[in-house]
This record gives C-alpha cells, sequence and structure tokens, in this order.
C-alpha cells in the first residue's frame, strides 16, 4: 500500500469538495509501467504541495488522440463526447496531465465539442508551485549534471510550450544541453500520430534511434521528457546503443520529485 | 513606330495568355472544399508580412535565407524599372524617368544594379547547391525529371535577364560618354549607375556607335522578352510561389498546430448514437447529399489544401525535416504537395474538356499518393513549422487517412486492434476499464 493521496473525483463529490484541479492520468500513465512511475512522482509533488487535485479513476477514458490521428474521426468524437459528459458531470474547469498527447486533445479539440476547460501540463504547474514558491529544490541531486531535454513534438511544435521544462531542469542546478535538433526543430521520438501501436513503414532506420544518436551527440547522462511515449521511445533507443547503465530517461517530475526528494 | 506596335503586341499577348492561365488556377483552387480563413484579419496580414514579405521563416536556414533575400529583393525592387521599359515601349521614347527624375533615377537604376549583381552572385550558388554540391534536398526521387529541370530553367533564365540589363545598360553608358545616347539627347556624359558606369568604361568603350546601338536594343529586348517569357512560364513552373506565397501566408492556419480539424459531419452522427431520444431509422433530411469521409481526391480536399499545392516550391525543408523521410521511409511531405498539384492540374482540365462529372477513373489516392507514405506520418508537424510559405502537408495526410479508415476500413492491422481496443477498454492497449484506477494502490 503507497503512502500517496489520491482522491478520485467520485470520493471528493461524496465528501461534499471541490477540488481545484483535475489531474488527468492517461492510458499510459495509468497502465504503463514505466509510466505509472511518473504518475507517482506527479502525485508526491502535488501532495507535498497541498494542491487540492483528484483523479477520475477507473472513470477517466481514453481521450481518443490515437484515434484521431490514425483517421478515425468516430471514435474519437465518441471517446470525446463520453468524457465531456463526465468532466462536465464533475464541473470541472482545470485539469493537468503528464501526456502532451491528451493534453492537446483535451485543450484543443474538445472545446468544438463543448468541452471547454484550462488544460495545462504538469511542467507547468510544477513550474508554477515553484514561481509562487510552494515547491522549492535544492539543487543537490542533480547538481551539474548534464541533461538533455527532448521536446515531445505535442508539447512544442503542436502547442508552443518549450520553455517550462527548460526552466525546471534549470532549477536543478543542473548543465541543460540541447541538442542540435531542438525546440522548433526538435526530432518527434517516432511514437506520435499512432506509430506507438504500430510497426514502423520499411525504412533503413527506427526514428528514435535516430534521435538518441542526437541525445548521445550532447553526452548528457541524462534525457529528460515530458511525455510517456517518448519516454518509451528514448528508453527504447537508449537499449539500442547499449548505453541503458549510463543514461537514464527520466520525465521532469521524476527529476524535480527527486531532487526534492519526495 | 513599328517597335511601339510591336511591343503592345506583345504586351499584350503577355498579359492576356498569363491571365488566362490565372483564371485556370484559380478555377482549380476554387475546386477545394470551403473553410473558413476570414477572419482575425489584422493577424492574418501580421503574418503575411512576416513570412511572405519580410522572408522570417526562411532565415532558420541562414546561408539559403540570404542569397534568396538577394534574389527576392532584386526581382521587387526591379518592378519599378519594368515599368519604365512598359512605358517607353509603348510610347517610342528612351529612358522616360531619366530626365523626369533626375538623381532619384540614377540612385534607383543604381540601386537596381547592385541587388542585380548580387542577385547574379545568389543565382550562380543555387545552380552550385542544385548540381554540383548537389545538396540531399534536391535529390530525392520525387525531383527527378522536370522538377530538377524546372528550377535550373528559372535560375539559367535569371541569369540572361541580368547579363540583358547590363548589356542594355552598359552599351547606353557607352554612347552616353561619345554624346549618342537616345537618353541624353546628343550631351556627352554619363548615367552614373554603379556597375554600368564601369562597364560601359572598360567593356563597352571600344566599340562603335551603330554596334552599341544594336547591343543596346538587343539588351533591351531581351530583357522585354525574358520578362514576359518569365511571366507566362510561371503558371507551369513551382515558381508560381512568387505570387501565391503572398495570398497563401494571409490564409495560414492560426490555430495551434496539433488542434485537427473537427469533422461536424461526424459530430452530428455520433450526437445522433448519443442520444437515446433519436429515432434510428429517421430517413435523412430532404436535399442531404451522401457526405464522404476525408479525401479521397483533390476535390475532397479545402480550397487551402490546393492553393498550398500551388504555392508549394519544391524547397524540400519539409521532407529534409520529416522523421519518416529522415529514416528512409517512402513518406515526403514535398510529394504529397507535388502530386496534389499535379492530381489538381489533371483534374482541372478534365472538368474543363468533359464537365464536372467526368471521371477519369484515377485518384490522388492511389494513383498518386500510395497508403505507405500516409501510414508512415507520425503527424510530428515538422513540416508545418519548416515550410518558409505556411503550407500544411499535415493536413492532407490527415484526410488521406480518414478516408481510408472511415471509407475503406483499410489500415495497418495493429491500428485496428488499438481501435476495437479504445473502443472497447477506453484505452490502446487491452486493459479492463476497471483496472485505471489500480495504480493508486500499487507500490
Amino acid at each position: 500500500m503507497s503512502n500517496l493521496k489520491v482522491p478520485t473525483m467520485a470520493e471528493m463529490m461524496a465528501a461534499g469538495e471541490t477540488p481545484d484541479i483535475l489531474f488527468w492520468v492517461g492510458c499510459s500513465g495509468s497502465f504503463d509501467d514505466r509510466a505509472k512511475k511518473i504518475t507517482k512522482a506527479v502525485v508526491k509533488i502535488l501532495n507535498h504541495c497541498n494542491v487540492k487535485f483528484a483523479v477520475l479513476g477507473a472513470e477517466e477514458s481514453c481521450t481518443g488522440d490515437p484515434a484521431k490521428r490514425a483517421g478515425n474521426e468516430f471514435t474519437f468524437q465518441m471517446q470525446a463526447m463520453m468524457n465531456i459528459q463526465v468532466l462536465d458531470g464533475y464541473e470541472v474547469k482545470r485539469i493537468v496531465t503528464a501526456c502532451p498527447h491528451c493534453f492537446n486533445t483535451l485543450k484543443n479539440e474538445y472545446p468544438e465539442l463543448g468541452g471547454n476547460y484550462e488544460v495545462i501540463h504538469h511542467t507547468q504547474l510544477i513550474q508554477d508551485l515553484i514561481n509562487t514558491g510552494k515547491l522549492t529544490i535544492e539543487g543537490g541531486t542533480y547538481k551539474g549534471k548534464k541533461i538533455t531535454f527532448h521536446d515531445p513534438c505535442y508539447l512544442g511544435r503542436a502547442n508552443d510550450v518549450y520553455e517550462a521544462p527548460r526552466v525546471l531542469i534549470e532549477k536543478l542546478d543542473a548543465e541543460l544541453v540541447e541538442m542540435k535538433r531542438c525546440k522548433t526543430n526538435g526530432l518527434c521520438c517516432g511514437a506520435g500520430g499512432a506509430q506507438m501501436f504500430k510497426e514502423a513503414e520499411k525504412g533503413n532506420k527506427e526514428i528514435n534511434v535516430e534521435r538518441t544518436e542526437d541525445a548521445l551527440e550532447t553526452s548528457a547522462t541524462i534525457i529528460a521528457t515530458g511525455c510517456p511515449f517518448c519516454n518509451t521511445m528514448m528508453t527504447d533507443g537508449v537499449k539500442n546503443f547499449n548505453k541503458e547503465h549510463e543514461i537514464a530517461v527520466l520525465d521532469v517530475a521524476e527529476l524535480i520529485a527527486n531532487a526534492a526528494e519526495l | 513606330m513599328i517597335a511601339s506596335i510591336v511591343f503592345s503586341v506583345i504586351c499584350l499577348a503577355g498579359f492576356g495568355f498569363f491571365g488566362w492561365n490565372l483564371w485556370k488556377i484559380r478555377y482549380n483552387i476554387n475546386l477545394g472544399k470551403d473553410i473558413d480563413r476570414s477572419g482575425n484579419k489584422s493577424e492574418r496580414l501580421k503574418t503575411m508580412l512576416l513570412v511572405a514579405f519580410g522572408q522570417k521563416k526562411m532565415f532558420a536556414r541562414p546561408i539559403p535565407a540570404l542569397l534568396h533575400l538577394a534574389i527576392y529583393v532584386a526581382f521587387v525592387i526591379t518592378q519599378i524599372e519594368l515599368i519604365e521599359i512598359i512605358a517607353d515601349g509603348v510610347s517610342g521614347q528612351h529612358r522616360m524617368f531619366h530626365e523626369a527624375l533626375g538623381g532619384f533615377y540614377t540612385f534607383m537604376i543604381s540601386f537596381i544594379e547592385i541587388l542585380s549583381v548580387l542577385a547574379l552572385i545568389a543565382t550562380f550558388a543555387f545552380l552550385a547547391r542544385r548540381n554540383i554540391i548537389r545538396l540531399a534536398r534536391f535529390q530525392k526521387p520525387e525531383m527527378k525529371g522536370f522538377p530538377s529541370l524546372d528550377a535550373n530553367l528559372i535560375l539559367l533564365g535569371e541569369i540572361l535577364l541580368v547579363m540583358c540589363i547590363f548589356t542594355m545598360n552598359g552599351a547606353d553608358e557607352a554612347l552616353y560618354l561619345q554624346g549618342a545616347s537616345h537618353a541624353a539627347h546628343d550631351v556627352q556624359g554619363s548615367f552614373g549607375f554603379t556597375i554600368s558606369a564601369w562597364l560601359g568604361e572598360h567593356v563597352f568603350s571600344g566599340m562603335d556607335v551603330a554596334t552599341l546601338h544594336l547591343l543596346e536594343r538587343i539588351g533591351w529586348w531581351g530583357h522585354v522578352t525574358m520578362v514576359f517569357a518569365f511571366l507566362n512560364y510561371l503558371p507551369y513552373s513551382k515558381h508560381f510561389h512568387i505570387l501565391l506565397a503572398f495570398p497563401n501566408t494571409y490564409y495560414s492556419n492560426l490555430e495551434k498546430k496539433g488542434k485537427f480539424t473537427n469533422m461536424e459531419s461526424v459530430t452530428n452522427e455520433v450526437k445522433l448514437m448519443l442520444d437515446p431520444n433519436a429515432d434510428p431509422y429517421a430517413a435523412a433530411p430532404e436535399g442531404a447529399e451522401p457526405q464522404r469521409f476525408g479525401a479521397k481526391d483533390v476535390t475532397d480536399l479545402t480550397w487551402k489544401n490546393l492553393m498550398d499545392a500551388y504555392t508549394c516550391t519544391e524547397c524540400g525543408r519539409c521532407t529534409s525535416a520529416c522523421p519518416a523521410n529522415i529514416t528512409g521511409k517512402l513518406l515526403s511531405p514535398r510529394k504529397i504537395m507535388m502530386d496534389t498539384r499535379d492530381r489538381l492540374m489533371e483534374v482541372g482540365d478534365n472538368f474543363r474538356k468533359h464537365g464536372k462529372d467526368y471521371d477519369d477513373g484515377k485518384a490522388l489516392l492511389g494513383s498518386y499518393i500510395l497508403e505507405e507514405e500516409l501510414w508512415a506520418c507520425t503527424s510530428c508537424n515538422a513540416c508545418v513549422q519548416e515550410c518558409p510559405v505556411n503550407i500544411d502537408p499535415l493536413s492532407i495526410i490527415v484526410d488521406l487517412r480518414r478516408y481510408l479508415v472511415m471509407e475503406e476500413s483499410k489500415m495497418p492491422t495493429e491500428l485496428t486492434g488499438m481501435l476495437t481496443n479504445i473502443e472497447n477498454n477506453g484505452a490502446p492497449w487491452q486493459f479492463s476499464p476497471a483496472d485505471r484506477g489500480n495504480w493508486i494502490h500499487e507500490d
């Protein structure tokens, strides 16, 4: 039994309480063993800062992102409308998520179907917690370490969020080293557009290997990401070069939780 | 007098034929579906000024950007001289603005001459990049044949054009030095144009008046001929971007790049499905046309997609940034745009010849773009980000995918499984929705 405090919306409602923000966990964050660690790192930070949040638990369902990217608008809209019913039922106003795909879909594609929420990425929320003094980090754990940040396409190019994750890395007193392709020019990890769920088309290289080479060139010992799918792809990429003992692939939330010794 | 008539006829024919081709392109673009890009005019104007007029996105790659800027600025400023050339041609005068503008004329032509030299250097550099250095993005399969020839023809045309300008100005300067220029009424002197003052003194100085007059006319007529040849070649060339870059950036997508369009037609159906009071056997409303989901051919795309296709100058920045293409997959965003344009020209010709119901048995999807290309896309938006004139290849890819999936149920088998999982379990993997909160209690 973990000591995390993770109330569900149903529990909150039963207790007559309203959370300040909904933590949208996403499919990856709920089911994927590696991504669950990211989810827990986010919860640790939220708990530590006494953020009044809740999750949907079993009432959450796929946002429909991979269906929409694959071209199945029916499945996407069915998912979206069911989710909107649940979210509106709980009168949700603000959502934070650790998945850029959920972030993009909830923020940009739900409004036209009637779902209007303020949606932020977890790196933006953490930045806000630090700015308002609710979270302080001693630079010990990662002091002087070389960290490179891989921009998730659906956070960066798709939504122009480049600074929040970088500001957090700099708070660690670490040395942020950029890859040759970064920010607007960042190279995809290979998972987007529903590629995560299929074999790549015929080519001469895997995209995640190409991207991992960019990261290796920086000689960083930590590859930071802000997306569970990028995390999987970069972790596999590092394994492809047999570097998994020298290079860690971590979400920015994990770096912050570790540095704050949560 | 005869020269004036010949010139006027060339002028009318040149502009007329160009106008006819413009009309055809407009007709073709209007074959696309409607999409609203009318709102937010100030933002649109700003985007156009920055991206098209100001070349903002070109500067992501500084070397080609500077070379391109030289040609671009030279081209734009030279239009002023072109006004004089047309006025001279029609009226039969020589350098009409010379006396009227005085010192400003000297400044203007000097400025054009300096820009022309810079443009000439840039043109040679561009030829070298394509034919000697052979940059990778100019050697991709879709560039074989006409597209490569097209690019080289344009560059060679530019060299000829600049040569004509300097022959004209240099010979005229030499004539002026001998007191024989028609622009200066038999007085001796110099125009004082930065480059041709030197040319007149050093290159054209030894020649007699008759030869110089001939050279001056060859330069002038050569220039005029090149201008009209260029104008009328434009609609058949990738080089059409010099015109469409402006409207195309004006009508840019101003939404976040991650936001895919919402399909209203699907929304209506889904609302019916979720509405317990809906009558499942209700007849379709009167006059409702059966809709196609997604795009199979160019006429299923939006007019903006089609304008994008005509605006593409095949620079290949999109393809060079595409993760699929970089790793050897068949997908090339540039090819998507070229295919769309080529198919649109074919469909437009067919419609004008045989009427709008004509079916040639071909389609953009299948006859031009293959499924393998579409399924290689990661929807990362790198191509959209790269495009210096805000073309969006991704929206075409997605619309073609929509057709494949929703009309033909054709997709990689793993995706069928993923979609079934979402429909049954609310997750792309086969997990029970009841277990979604299990992580809370796991260590």
